[in-house]
């Protein structure tokens, strides 16, 4: 089923065009990978989905974005449902300077949803086994979550998002910080998380967008060249510069 | 030619030199005034009024007076230098109105403080009918610290990394919701340290109160904001230079306890701003 339907985006900075007239279908519970070389528009477009980039002055969009039949970019949209429906991972782990509970117990608090200090717990241990950190910080739960490694750190950071009750997740280069092993956790987690969640993930790591990805994007300065099935993508690329650049031509 | 190690070594020579003679005026008035002062300070100094045309007793009506001009001027100025350090680092777009707002804070900082005096007494005494009052001076005071206050409040609000606010707009939560839960309780320490100069320089500064809200000679405490009160820097003058045959100890005394007073305050700010920077992870 579709989730997310793109058309004919695009997106402007002052007079700078950094989308050109980007359409793509993300299919419900899987993982598509945008990939692309540095600049290409990759992170400006996953910021369009949870409209991240309104807090960049001057900068316009034309065409529509629909999430689940609603189109994003029409102006009386509701950013705080539509954050709390798309969230997002950074290419940072950026925990708040708080404590692992209160990084978790954050969303939930700003939400005004009713809860008790029972549903808090719970609520705070679902989201910690859904990463798989709950065994390792069960016992450091009031521990300042900026003492945890860096992997602890960006798992935190997904836990966070599935507290508020995401269901599309936005991950912008979520493993450049970390080193290969933790990479490779990651990326078992994210194929754990697909059974609940549409994951989104914009990488420069072609190897990456291969092992999890189920649906491959690739972009060049603002175009979405060619998007398919990833085994499509990686085998039997359509168009000359897709090939190019996985082949390691350039980018 | 001259010698490139030996330049070198000249040159070092007078920058250390004259660093070195910052610290000859700090340490001279305080060695002073402590070699001086000390010998009056006692209990009965501290806690009694002023006697015999204040050429005995104590100074206690000043330090009370000071306390609460000092109170009164942060609880004037720091709920609207906070809203206002808020609304310049959070909300303000770079526009005309803005950067006139701008200009106008570091131009309230450099107003000399006797015209804050003349402004206090025309506004507050005269139009607002406070008359000579604790009220009217703690608005002058207030006013005053107010850039100090925004200044610094703004500088810690800054400090406080963008990827936090992005974060927390990104899981849904409202600007103001930002600002509430996760910029500002981080920007305390940092907003805590402009109170405590605006303090200082409240505490020290004469010209403001002269006119507003001093009083030569007040032997009772001030029972409601709407009395006079004395002041300890103003008592200082008023001792000093307008009553003959003080006793010199007592002219010292007085102004060791203000020096003390300030350099306490100042103590706590750094103390504070350094606990802050270990801290600091990010």
């Amino acid at each position: 089923m579709d989730k997310i339907q793109v058309k004919n985006l695009n997106l402007w900075y002052g007079n700078f065009q950094a989308l050109k007239n980007v359409s793509a279908t993300f299919a419900e519970k899987k993982i598509t990978a945008i990939i692309g070389p540095s600049g290409c528009g990759k992170s400006t477009f996953l910021r369009v989905l949870n409209r991240m980039n309104d807090l960049i002055e001057g900068v316009k969009t034309s065409g529509q974005v629909f999430i689940d039949g609603e189109n994003i970019l029409s102006q009386d949209v509701d950013l705080i449902a539509l954050r709390k429906k798309v969230g997002m991972v950074f290419q940072r782990p950026n925990p708040f300077p708080l404590s692992v509970y209160e990084n978790i117990a954050f969303g939930i608090k700003i939400h005004g949803l009713k809860y008790t200090k029972d549903t808090l717990d719970a609520i705070v241990e679902n989201s910690l086994r859904e990463v798989l950190l709950w065994d390792d910080l069960k016992d450091k739960l009031h521990r300042s979550a900026l003492s945890l490694s860096l992997e602890q750190k960006q798992r935190l950071c997904i836990a966070r998002l599935l507290a508020v009750k995401s269901d599309v997740v936005l991950m912008d280069e979520p493993c450049s910080a970390l080193d290969p092993q933790a990479t490779q956790r990651i990326e078992e987690l994210m194929r754990e998380l697909k059974k609940h969640y549409t994951i989104i993930i914009v990488t420069h790591n072609m190897q990456q967008a291969a092992r999890v990805s189920d649906d491959t994007g690739f972009m060049l300065l603002g175009e979405m060249i060619e998007f398919a099935d990833t085994h499509s993508i990686f085998t039997a690329p359509k168009d000359r510069r897709t090939e190019e650049y996985i082949t390691g031509r350039y980018g | 030619m001259m010698n490139v190690r030996l330049k070198e070594k000249i040159a070092f020579f007078f920058l250390f030199l004259c660093t070195l003679f910052i610290i000859v005026p700090v340490g001279m008035i305080v060695v002073l005034i402590i070699k001086k002062g000390l010998p009056a300070l006692t209990w009965q100094f501290l806690t009694d009024v002023p006697r015999q045309g204040m050429r005995a007793g104590g100074i206690f009506p000043a330090i009370v007076g000071t306390v609460y001009l000092v109170t009164g001027a942060v609880v004037c100025a720091l709920p609207i230098g906070l809203a206002a350090a808020i609304y310049l680092s959070e909300y303000a777009k770079d526009t005309l109105l803005n950067r006139i707002i701008k200009l106008a804070i570091v131009n309230l900082a450099g107003v000399p403080s006797v015209v804050y005096g003349l402004f206090g007494l025309a506004l507050f005494v005269v139009w607002c009918r406070f008359g000579a009052s604790i009220l009217s001076g703690s608005l002058t005071l207030g006013i005053m610290i107010l850039p100090i206050i925004i200044t610094a409040s703004r500088e810690a609000l800054e400090a406080v990394p963008h990827s936090f606010r992005e974060v927390s707009l990104s899981l849904g939560a409202s600007k103001w919701q930002t600002i509430r839960h996760i910029v500002l309780p981080n920007a305390i320490p940092g907003i805590i340290t402009g109170v405590i100069l605006g303090i200082g320089r409240a505490a020290g500064e004469t010209a403001p109160i002269l006119f507003t809200v001093a009083a030569f000679y007040l032997p009772k405490l001030p029972q409601s904001i709407f009395d006079q009160a004395m002041a300890l820097p103003y008592h200082l003058y008023v001792i000093s230079t307008q009553v003959p045959n003080v006793d010199e100890k007592i002219r010292y005394g007085t102004a060791l306890v203000l020096l003390s007073l300030v350099l306490c305050v100042n103590l706590i700010a750094i103390v504070i701003r350094y606990r802050f920077r270990k801290q600091k992870k990010w």
